[in-house]
C-alpha cells in the first residue's frame, strides 16, 4: 500500500481583513480574511515550517524533498536545498524544485503518489495582486507538506487509490518572471475549457481508483484559481455539497500552488477510517487524485492543526500589507542597510545558520549558541556534540524594541531567549505585537528571511510567541 | 592571575582635547593636529621629545599612518590600537606600559574619531564579512535591555526607574552645560526627558550619548622625570582592562543587571592603586555613560553603591556635581559627546583638569582631601564587554 504517511498545513500568522481594501480604495476587497506571509517569510521559509510540521509526528525519514512554488525565492539556485538544510536532512536526501507553475504543486504530489520511495512533497505560495484586483481579494499565503511512502516505511494515513490528468496548452492565466502580477484571459473562457477537462480527468481517476461515481467520495476538494471553472467542474462532476471540503477561501485565501495539498491536509485532520478523499486541481488542465483513509488516521496527531492555526491569527493593517508587498514604499530608518552575508562563512556554519544547531560541551554540558570549539565553562577544547535547538521552546529573559535599527519592517522587537534545558541566544522576535512581549514570555524558534542584500536572501532563525494558551495546558493550535 | 600594575611609575605631563561636536568643517587630520598640539603646549614639550605614539581610533583610520602623516612624526613608532569604545583608554594603557617598561622615556596616546562623515545618525559598525546570523541591533537597544532586568531584579517600579535614568542624563547635561568643549551645552530637566518618545526599549534619544567628532591626547613620561616637564603631574595609580568572552549572550545565569567585566577591571585597578572604598576615596569618577542605564549599573559595578541601591543614590544626588562622589563632571558621553576612539582620553582630560584645579569654577568639584580620580571606559554590549578602569592621583607615594 502506498499513500500519505504524514500531512501538515502552514497558515502564516497575519490576517488581512478584506473589507479594509474597499475602505481604503473605495472598491475591491470583499469579505473574510486572507492569510499574509510576514515580511520575513517567503515560500522557502513557509516551506520549511510546514515540512517541519509534517516530519515532527513521524519517525519516517524522507529520501527526497520536492518543493513546488510559483513564487520561488531564487531562480537557478535550488530553494529546496535551504529547506533541506533547515530540516537538517542527510546530504544523501535529494532536494528538488518544481518551479514556476501553479500546477507544479498538485503535479509533484501525484508524481510522488504514483512513484516510489519516501518523498516529502512541499508546496508553498505567496500570492500577490495589484490593489483592488480579484487576486488580491481571493488569494492567500500558505504552505502544505505531505510525506508520501509505502506501508513498509511506516503507517499510511491515506492510501492512494488512483489519479488522472488532462494537460492543456491554454493561456488563461500567466505571469512572466519578475512580473508583479498575474494576468488572466476572460474568466468564462477558462471555465469553458477547464470544466469539461475536469470531468474527463475525473472519470478516468474514478475508474483508476476502482470507484463508480462522485457519490463514492466522502470528502471532495476541487480547487483552482479560476473560480468560474471550479464551479463549472463541480457541476459537471455532480458533486454533493455536503461532501465538499472547506475551500478555506474565507479564512486563508487561495494559496494556489499549495492549495490542493493544503486542502488534502485539512481533510485528513477531519477524516475517519475508510473515508474517501479526492482532490481535483484545475491549472493548465487538470490533476486529480483519490485516496482512502486508513485505520492509522486514528493516531494522526498534527503538530499544529490547520484549524487551530486559522483560529489564532493576528490582524494586519492594509497599509502594512501594502508595504510588506512592496506595493508602497515606506521611509526606512536612516541607517545603513546590512551587508550581504558571506557565502563561504555561511557555508562553514550551515548547521547553525539553517539548522539552528549549537554545541553542547560534554564535560560541563553547557550549550553554546552559536556552536563553539572551546567551552565557556571549564575551557574544554574540541569536546562538543551538536545541540539542535529548532524544536526547543524558550523563555524571554529580557527584551527591547529597537526603533533605530535597520529592519525591513520597523521596529525590531528583540529578546534574550533562554531555552529549556540550557542555552541562551539573543534573537529577534517575529509574529509578535511589541506590546505583548514580557519577561517570562514563552517563545519557539522559527526559520525566517532576515533581509536581502545583493539579491542574497539572508536566512536565519528568529523566535515567535508560543501561542498555546496556558503553560502546560492543552494546545489549541500550537503544540510546538 | 598576577596583575602587578605600574603604580607611580608613569606620570601624565600634558593633555589636550578638542571640542567634541559635529565638526562638519574639520577633518580627522585637523582634529588629530589640534589635540596633539594642545597636549604639546600643555606639557611644554615638543613633538621631537616624544619617543613613541599610540593612536586610538575605532573606525576612522586603519594604521599608525593615520596619525604619523598629519603630524609629520618622523622616524618614530606610531601604532594604531582598537578596542571598541574603550579604544582611547587602550592607547593610553599601551603608552604607559611602554614608558614603564623602560623602552621609552616619553610617549603619547592620542584618540580621535570622525563619525559624522558617514551620512547616518548614530554610530555604525564597519561590516566584517560574516555568516549573516549576527545581531543587527543598535547599541541603544542592547543597553536598553538592562532597565527592565534591573527593575525586575530589585523590585523597582519601571516608571520610577525610567525617571532615574532620565535624572542621570539630566545631571550630565547640567555638567556639560558648564563645559565649553561639550557637544550639548543645554540643561535638560528629567521630566522632559521622560516625556520624549522611546527609540529603544524605554530609552529616548536623550538617554543616548551624543554622537560627535573629536580628539584627545595625553603625554606620559617616567614618573621620576615628570617635574622636568610639569609642576603638577598626574600619576598613574592603576590601569586595568578586562575583556569578556561574550558569556552573557550564552549563559542563562547572566541577568543584565551588571557588567561583570567592569567589576573585574575595577577590582584589579583598585588593588593596584590601593583603593579600598572608592566612594569615599575618589574625588571624582568619569564613567562610560553611553546610555543612561549604563551609568546606573556602573555605580554598582564600580563599587560606588551596594547592589540594588544605585537608583536610590542617583535620585538622592550622590553623583551630582556637588554630591558625595561627583560622576561625569564634564558632562560625560551624554553631554560631552562620544567620538569613539577619543572618549577614554577625554575622561582623563577631565580628571587632569579637576584634580589639578584647572576646571572652570562653575563645574569644579567640592574641595576635599581626596587626591584620586577614576576613568572607566567600555566597549561592547551588556554580556560582551571590554572594560577599562584607570585610577590617577596627584600624589606620588612610591
Amino acid at each position: 500500500m502506498r499513500g500519505v504517511i504524514s500531512a501538515a498545513g502552514y497558515v502564516p500568522y497575519h490576517r488581512l481583513d478584506r473589507s479594509e481594501i474597499a475602505a481604503f480604495f473605495g472598491s475591491g476587497g470583499g469579505t473574510g480574511t486572507r492569510a499574509v506571509a510576514s515580511y520575513d517569510e517567503d515560500t522557502t521559509t513557509m516551506g520549511q515550517a510546514v515540512a517541519d510540521l509534517a516530519l515532527r509526528p513521524t519517525a519516517v525519514e524522507p529520501e527526497a524533498l520536492w518543493f513546488a512554488t510559483s513564487a520561488p525565492a531564487y531562480l537557478e539556485k535550488t530553494n529546496a536545498a535551504a529547506i533541506h538544510a533547515a530540516l537538517r536532512l542527510d546530504p544523501a536526501v535529494s532536494a528538488l524544485d518544481f518551479g514556476g507553475a501553479v500546477r507544479s504543486g498538485i503535479g509533484a504530489l501525484r508524481a510522488a503518489l504514483a512513484g516510489s520511495g519516501r518523498t516529502l512533497v512541499v508546496a508553498a505560495d505567496t500570492r500577490d495582486g495589484l490593489p483592488t484586483g480579484s487576486d488580491e481579494a481571493s488569494a492567500g499565503d500558505g504552505a502544505a507538506a505531505l510525506l508520501v511512502g509505502d506501508d513498509s516505511d511506516g503507517p499510511v494515513l491515506a492510501e492512494y487509490l488512483g489519479g488522472a490528468c488532462r494537460t492543456l496548452e491554454i493561456t488563461e492565466r500567466w505571469r512572466t518572471p519578475g512580473g508583479d502580477r498575474s494576468r488572466t484571459w476572460e474568466e468564462r473562457f477558462g471555465a469553458h475549457v477547464l470544466g469539461p477537462a475536469a470531468l474527463e480527468a475525473w472519470q478516468v481517476a474514478l475508474n483508476d481508483s476502482g470507484l463508480n461515481s462522485t457519490a463514492d467520495i466522502d470528502r471532495l476538494a476541487v480547487t483552482g484559481l479560476n473560480s468560474r471553472a471550479v464551479a463549472s467542474a463541480l457541476k459537471a462532476m455532480g458533486a454533493e455539497p455536503g461532501s465538499l471540503v472547506d475551500p478555506l477561501i474565507a479564512t486563508v485565501g487561495n494559496t494556489a500552488t499549495a492549495h490542493p495539498a493544503l486542502l488534502l491536509s485539512s481533510a485528513l485532520e477531519h477524516a475517519g477510517p475508510g473515508e474517501t478523499i479526492a482532490v481535483v486541481a484545475l491549472a493548465d488542465g487538470v490533476e486529480a487524485i483519490v485516496l482512502r483513509v486508513t485505520e492509522a488516521i486514528a493516531d494522526h496527531r498534527p503538530a499544529a492543526p490547520i484549524a487551530g492555526q486559522i483560529g489564532q491569527g493576528g490582524s494586519l493593517s492594509y497599509g502594512r500589507f501594502l508595504a510588506w508587498r512592496n506595493i508602497v514604499t515606506v521611509e526606512p530608518p536612516n541607517r545603513p542597510a546590512p551587508a550581504r552575508p558571506s557565502s563561504s562563512a555561511a557555508n562553514r556554519r550551515t548547521d547553525w545558520k539553517y539548522g539552528f544547531t549549537g554545541s553542547r560541551d560534554r564535560s560541563s554540558e553547557m550549550v553554546h549558541l552559536p556552536p563553539a570549539r572551546v567551552s565557556e565553562k571549564g575551557g574544554a577544547a574540541d569536546d562538543m556534540e551538536p545541540a539542535p535547538m529548532a524544536h526547543t521552546s524558550g523563555t524571554v529573559a529580557s527584551f527591547t524594541v529597537d526603533r533605530l535599527a535597520y529592519s525591513p519592517s520597523p521596529p525590531t522587537v528583540f529578546a534574550v531567549v533562554d531555552f529549556d534545558g540550557d542555552g541562551r541566544v539573543p534573537l529577534e522576535l517575529t509574529d509578535v505585537n511589541a506590546d505583548e512581549v514580557h519577561i517570562g514570555m514563552r517563545v519557539v524558534p522559527t526559520f525566517r528571511r532576515l533581509y536581502t542584500a545583493d539579491d542574497i536572501h539572508n536566512y536565519f532563525w528568529k523566535a515567535r510567541p508560543r501561542r498555546d494558551g496556558t503553560p502546560g495546558g492543552p494546545p489549541p493550535g500550537d503544540s510546538l | 592571575m598576577s596583575s602587578h600594575g605600574i603604580t607611580d611609575r608613569v606620570a601624565v605631563i600634558g593633555m589636550g582635547c578638542t571640542p567634541f561636536a559635529e565638526h562638519w568643517d574639520a577633518s580627522l587630520d585637523d582634529l588629530i593636529i589640534d589635540a596633539a598640539h594642545a597636549a604639546y603646549r600643555s606639557g611644554g614639550i615638543a613633538q621631537d621629545d616624544i619617543d613613541a605614539f599610540w593612536f586610538g581610533t575605532s573606525q576612522s583610520a586603519a594604521s599608525g599612518l593615520g596619525m604619523a602623516g598629519p603630524l609629520k612624526i618622523q622616524g618614530k613608532p606610531v601604532t594604531r590600537v582598537e578596542n571598541y569604545c574603550a579604544t582611547g583608554s587602550e592607547a593610553l594603557r599601551q603608552a604607559c606600559y611602554a614608558v614603564a617598561s623602560g623602552a621609552y622615556d616619553t610617549a603619547m596616546a592620542l584618540g580621535a574619531e570622525k563619525v559624522k562623515d558617514g551620512g547616518y545618525q548614530g554610530l555604525n559598525a564597519f561590516p566584517i564579512p560574516a555568516d549573516g546570523t549576527q545581531r543587527t541591533l543598535t547599541a541603544a537597544a542592547m543597553f536598553s535591555l538592562m532597565l527592565p532586568a534591573y527593575a525586575d531584579r530589585y523590585g523597582v517600579d519601571r516608571d520610577e526607574l525610567r525617571y532615574v535614568a532620565a535624572r542621570i542624563a539630566s545631571k550630565n547635561h547640567h555638567n556639560g552645560a558648564r563645559n565649553p568643549l561639550a557637544q550639548f551645552r543645554r540643561e535638560m530637566p528629567a521630566e522632559r526627558i521622560c516625556e520624549m518618545p522611546a527609540v529603544a526599549g524605554m530609552l529616548s534619544v536623550f538617554d543616548c550619548a551624543g554622537v560627535a567628532d573629536g580628539a584627545a591626547a595625553a603625554i606620559v613620561c617616567r614618573a621620576s622625570d615628570a617635574h622636568r616637564w610639569c609642576a603638577d603631574p598626574l600619576y598613574v595609580k592603576g590601569l586595568s582592562v578586562v575583556t569578556g568572552t561574550g558569556a552573557g549572550s550564552l549563559d542563562p545565569d547572566y541577568d543584565y543587571t551588571t557588567m561583570p567585566e567592569c567589576a573585574q577591571a575595577a577590582a584589579d585597578a583598585y588593588a593596584q592603586a590601593g583603593v579600598t572604598d572608592p566612594r569615599s576615596q575618589l574625588a571624582l569618577a568619569e564613567v562610560h555613560d553611553c546610555f543612561t542605564p549604563t551609568e546606573l549599573v556602573l555605580m554598582e559595578d564600580l563599587g560606588f553603591s551596594p547592589r540594588g541601591t544605585a537608583w536610590r543614590d542617583a535620585l538622592d544626588g550622590v553623583f551630582d556635581l556637588d554630591g558625595e562622589l561627583p560622576v561625569n563632571t564634564d558632562g560625560g558621553l551624554k553631554s560631552f559627546g562620544h567620538p569613539v576612539g577619543a572618549s577614554g582620553l577625554r575622561m582623563l582630560y577631565e580628571v587632569w583638569l579637576q584634580l589639578r584645579g584647572e576646571a572652570p569654577g562653575d563645574r569644579r568639584i567640592p574641595e576635599t582631601d581626596r587626591t584620586l580620580g577614576l576613568t572607566h571606559n567600555l566597549g561592547g554590549y551588556p554580556g560582551e564587554i571590554v572594560s577599562f578602569v584607570g585610577v590617577f592621583g596627584t600624589k606620588k607615594e612610591r
